[in-house]
């Protein structure tokens, strides 16, 4: 009987994500225009996009976003983290801070980035400008588009790890850190060989989690560029986005798609399987 | 739970640490405060200066942007959607969460797998065919139908985090219940789901949240102007050529309010959700 209580879960995910999965997977190899029958075209979408400038500048773009997100946040929110643990006292309210950009919807801070602080018009770069600083507004020039979204993205995200890093930290027993400092051992070296090791599974896992989420990156680039200008902050899923409804190229849209996964599908085995000691228990 | 951990004892290093989280907390305050500065500007000293104090409050800020992005229609629209995913995600999430947690069915482990490999999933990889299939069975526009995708992309998350609670029930409370003659479904709603409670409110608020601020799926599938979300309106009030960027941060700020009321009232059950149910599993 208890099987009926998992039908209206699967359902629901079987007939928004599962069906359409394979539908894309499969769209893969077709021409379509989304309105009239789809042309079998084996593997001239891949080979499309093997040739194409932008599908490149795409894939080097996530390769460099996931680069970018594998270290400077997790080292901020690592050291945020600890310093929690040192200063002790109004750690909540440090913590409640960081984590509030997290709550506000991704369209209301890309756009408060970029009026108000990048804008060369109406943000605080076109004041320094005016002032005479040689400031730039970093998404127009195509040398510094990406970087401009990922600083948003990353002010918008290092406090989540932060908050992730010093729960588990709380977790590492008093004993050990009372026994390092008993033997005269710095703040670093307690941060590194007691804190960290100890909280090894909880980074290992954001890792894991970062590097899924980089290949899915969207709002802010779709928002802040529109992965421009020419094309030089394009990311994967915006390019799949474009494709698909700008272009009505849905089947080129789909191979961007197969391609998306298949970097998600490597990190997401490392995912389940980092998930399944938890299962066993 | 919390260890009094002693890190260091020294003046110098608490002052220092002190000091860096205060750096860190007014790089993440400060475009939120300029948000809420320029929200009540007149645009002209918006584009002298963004980091002045008002020289004259311009409280029809809030009345134009209420106006010009059609709140009282697309909040409404925003309210209902949430509320909708919110009701779904909750109902079939507790029971699906309840099974697998208890082992009710011999195939809890593929279920549990196959829940953990949605929630890495990419939305680009079932996105195309969905909305050109939705687009077939006239589904555009349609919230109850962007509801739908909200609970298939959000409820792996929702029965992770339920599952924990469901977990944390003793064994003995479910076997009392049946040795007094009540059967599975009088196990489920009497007995089990008023304990998990705690746990469906916390559901609740996240994915209410999620939904609230969600962009890419909101943009795409309800575009009709009596359809839109409060946060499309916005993207697209933010979108015109000539900007009144007070007017524009006004609007940020009449979406962004509620949420940050009701994350500083219930801080730790926000915190604890999103950072739990993406940790723990």
């Amino acid at each position: 009987m208890h099987r009926l209580y998992l039908v209206p879960t699967l359902l629901i995910n079987v007939v928004i994500i599962f069906i359409p999965a394979l539908l894309t997977v499969a769209l893969a190899f077709f021409r379509w225009d989304g309105i009239t029958t789809p042309v079998f075209v084996g593997l001239q979408n891949f080979q499309a996009l093997w040739f194409d400038r932008v599908f490149w500048t795409a894939l080097t773009n996530n390769l460099i976003w996931t680069g970018l997100f594998l270290t400077i946040p997790i080292f901020m929110g690592l050291l945020a983290a600890t310093l929690l643990l040192v200063a002790r006292r109004g750690s909540m309210f440090f913590q409640v801070i960081y984590f509030l950009p997290m709550i506000i919807a991704t369209a209301i801070l890309a756009r408060v980035w970029q009026g108000m602080i990048f804008s060369p018009v109406s943000g605080v770069n076109g004041m320094l400008q005016r002032m005479g600083f040689p400031t730039i507004d970093p998404l127009t020039q195509p040398s510094t588009a990406l970087l401009g979204i990922a600083t948003v993205d990353l002010w918008h995200w290092w406090g989540f790890l932060c908050v992730i890093f010093f729960a588990a930290l709380r977790q590492v027993p008093q004993e050990q850190i009372e026994f390092a400092r008993l033997e005269g051992a710095s703040f670093w070296q307690i941060m590194r060989h007691v804190l960290i090791p100890a909280i090894r599974p909880t980074i290992t896992l954001m890792m894991i989690m970062t590097v899924i989420w980089s290949f899915l990156v969207f709002d802010f680039v779709y928002i802040l560029t529109q992965g421009g200008p020419a094309f030089s902050s394009e990311v994967l899923s915006t390019l799949a986005y474009r494709s698909a409804f700008y272009d009505l190229a849905v089947g080129k849209a789909a191979a961007v798609a197969v391609v998306i996964s298949l970097f998600g599908l490597v990190a997401t085995a490392f995912y389940i399987r980092a998930q399944t000691r938890e299962f066993q228990s | 739970m919390k260890h009094e951990v002693k890190l260091v004892e020294s003046r110098t290093t608490l002052t220092l640490t002190y000091a860096v989280l205060s750096i860190a907390l007014v790089i993440t305050l400060f475009p939120i405060a300029l948000l809420v500065l320029n929200s009540v500007k007149p645009a002209a000293q918006i584009v002298q200066n963004p980091l002045a104090w008002p020289e004259t409050f311009r409280w029809d800020n809030f009345t134009r942007a209420w106006e010009d992005a059609r709140f009282s229609t697309t909040m409404l629209n925003s309210a209902i959607l949430t509320a909708t995913t919110i009701v779904l995600v909750c109902s079939t999430s507790s029971l699906t969460a309840y099974v697998l947690a208890r082992r009710k069915i011999e195939s809890w482990k593929i279920v549990t797998f196959y829940l953990l490999g949605t929630t890495t999933a990419p939305i680009q990889l079932f996105l195309f065919p969905l909305y050109f299939g939705f687009a077939k069975l006239g589904l555009i526009n349609n919230p109850f139908a962007v509801a739908l995708i909200y609970t298939a992309i959000f409820s792996p998350f929702a029965v992770m985090l339920l599952r924990t609670y469901f977990l944390a029930i003793p064994r003995e409370l479910e076997e009392a219940a049946q040795i007094d003659g009540a059967n599975h479904w009088q196990i489920f709603t009497r007995v089990m789901l008023p304990i998990v409670s705690p746990g469906i409110l916390t559901v609740a608020l996240i994915i209410g949240l999620y939904s609230w601020n969600e962009f890419l799926i909101a943009t795409t599938f309800l575009q009709g102007a009596d359809n839109m979300t409060a946060i499309v309106s916005f993207f697209l009030l933010s979108g015109q050529y000539s900007s009144d960027w007070g007017e524009i941060m006004a609007a940020a700020l009449i979406i962004v309010l509620p949420v940050v009321i009701l994350f500083v009232l219930l801080q730790r059950r926000f915190i604890e959700g999103m950072a739990g149910g993406s940790v723990k599993g």
